[in-house]
């Protein structure tokens, strides 16, 4: 410690760029402990029961429909996402050939859709599955649109999984006979799971948060669908809709605070599985 | 037999299939939104759309310029660039260098549940925290393209730090070790080696800041005053191109709704312009 204050006394711009790169780190850990700490402190005491009604009133403004249709939202999407994305990283890693131009086209269009922001797949969703194919303000056109948002992420995941398995797996399986289905859904999928499943995870963390691509695909309605051609309002939409209207200040603070909780535990979930996985690896 | 041969050839093309989505969606998604926005842009008139500076859709007759809201895009992202790039590079430089390990399980962590928090929170708290600040400093109303600045940068931070610092751990040690060698102190070696050399990733961790800024909707509504005006005060309002669709949309009809969705093709090829961008720049490091 001695010898690396002598070392700054001779070099003050050391020292200077030395606090500048501290300060930087020390400011964002502060500035999310205060987002969350603010939230948390100030939402906490307005989680009372009433806000957990199971009807929603503009009186109670219950979160219980909201988290309700999230649940529908965050299963339906995922229904329609994770088969085609795990089958598209299947063909991507099990089966393309290097150097082919579909799998370039893929990769290229799968980086687009990634960097697609929210607002733009509401429109899309707003014109394609509400109006073209009429389905209207729905829980199914907020789905499909979703579950266009999420799939380049479980595609990627999974892609990063399937390559992480270890290709004497493969040559074990192809060894004692097995055809490349069987090695791939028998051998390859399941030892590729745990990093699939954080991949999912972290896909379920997109939705719940998600609003700009739902307000104008899966609509406002704060209710819970009776099927799923009906209008509901996710999490994210119901607290946007309070803090707009600006007479529930308190219940969307709230309701701020059951989001981060549940996006947190999802993240958390997320990076526990991830680091079993290389624990894994690594024994 | 031959049905097991029938089966893998069919699960192959199965995949196959599964595997074109995100192409189709690619194209359906340009597909409808061109189809939908192009026509009215050329109604309305390229030039009179673009660079028009008026925005009254309900006027008689109306106009539709969405000049201010491609400004207003313009500055609150360059104000994000300006509030989140410093922090989110140093940040990155101490996480990578500096930063020992029992600190680093504090600050990854955080910086990954930053990213994690929904951009309706983020907004509620602009809402509630900054605009008041913000009306208490500057004697303003607190809805400001500096409130939407400081709260864009905040947002962008953990893209630009968790990929810059990527970058900077991708540098080979020995440079590190070869600017030591020359008698340079730890921070100059990181400042003047280290960092210069993963400039290309820094560069890319930019660029997908400035997509993530500019593509952001439900937080900037909140805190940007969303007037559709051009100004150069930074204690003004002002409306983004996002927020012009999510904003009107609810109850446009005719060409309203169409020059709703022309926006969309501006902001749509704005994000395509980043991303080619974005993978130029990556294609050149991994050659």
């Amino acid at each position: 410690m001695g010898e690396k204050l002598k070392t700054y006394k001779k070099h003050p711009v050391s020292f200077l760029f030395f606090l500048l790169v501290s300060l930087a780190a020390l400011i964002t850990v502060a500035i999310f402990v205060c987002l969350v700490g603010y939230i948390v402190v100030r939402g906490i005491p307005y989680l009372k029961p009433s806000l957990f009604a199971l009807e929603y009133t503009s009186e109670n403004v219950s979160v219980t429909p909201a988290i309700i249709t999230t649940l529908y939202m965050v299963a339906f999407s995922l229904v329609i996402a994770v088969p085609f994305g795990i089958f598209c990283a299947i063909y991507l890693v099990e089966y393309a050939k290097k150097g082919n131009k579909l799998v370039k086209a893929i990769r290229v269009t799968t980086e687009t859709l990634s960097g697609i922001p929210s607002i733009v797949y509401g429109l899309f969703g707003m014109l394609f599955f509400v109006t073209q194919l009429r389905w209207g303000y729905s829980l199914i056109a907020g789905a499909f649109t979703l579950a266009i948002m999420i799939l380049p992420l479980i595609i990627r995941s999974t892609e990063e999984a399937l390559k992480a398995v270890d290709d004497s797996y493969r040559e074990g399986s192809f060894g004692l006979g097995a055809g490349k289905l069987r090695t791939v859904f028998r051998i390859v999928l399941p030892s590729a799971m745990p990093g699939i499943l954080a991949g999912i995870i972290l896909a379920i963390g997109r939705v719940i948060g998600e609003s700009a691509a739902l307000i104008y695909t899966a609509g406002t309605v704060a209710q819970i669908p009776k099927n799923v051609f009906q209008s509901g309002r996710t999490l994210a939409i119901h607290m946007y809709a309070l803090s707009s209207e600006g007479l529930h200040t308190n219940e969307a603070n709230a309701t701020a605070v059951v989001l981060l909780i549940t996006v947190f535990a999802i993240n958390g979930i997320a990076s526990l599985i991830a680091k079993r996985l290389q624990k894994g690896r690594g024994a | 037999m031959k049905n097991k041969k029938l089966l893998e050839k069919g699960m192959e093309i199965l995949f196959l299939i599964c595997a074109c989505v995100s192409i189709v969606s690619v194209a359906l998604i340009c597909f409808f939104i061109f189809v939908n926005g192009v026509p009215a842009i050329a109604q309305i008139g390229f030039f009179k759309f673009i660079f028009g500076t008026e925005w009254s859709p309900s006027n008689e007759p109306p106009s539709f310029g969405i000049l201010p809201m491609i400004v207003g895009s313009l500055y609150i992202t360059a104000g994000a660039i300006i509030v989140g790039v410093p922090i989110g590079l140093l940040a990155a430089i101490f996480m990578s260098k500096f930063c020992p390990k029992w600190l680093y399980r504090i600050i990854k962590p955080s910086v990954n549940l930053l990213a994690g928090i929904p951009s309706i929170v983020y907004g509620f708290f602009g809402v509630v925290v900054l605009v008041p600040m913000v009306k208490k400093i500057f004697h303003v109303n607190g809805n400001t393209i500096l409130t939407a600045s400081v709260l864009l940068g905040v947002m962008i931070l953990p893209t630009i730090i968790n990929l810059s610092e990527a970058a900077i751990n991708a540098v080979p040690e020995s440079y590190y070790e070869g600017a030591i060698a020359l008698g340079a102190t730890h921070e100059r070696a990181v400042a003047s080696v280290m960092f210069p050399a993963a400039k290309s990733g820094i560069l890319a961790a930019i660029i997908l800041g400035i997509g993530r800024a500019i593509g952001e909707t439900m937080a900037v509504i909140m805190v940007a005053g969303n007037q559709p005006r051009i100004t150069t005060n930074i204690l003004k309002g002002i409306r983004t191109l996002t927020s012009n669709i999510v904003l009107e949309m609810g109850y446009a009809a005719e060409l309203h709704r169409g020059a709703l969705i022309g926006t969309g093709v501006v902001l749509f090829v704005f994000i395509l312009l980043l991303n080619i961008s974005f993978s130029v720049i990556s294609n050149k490091r991994s050659k």
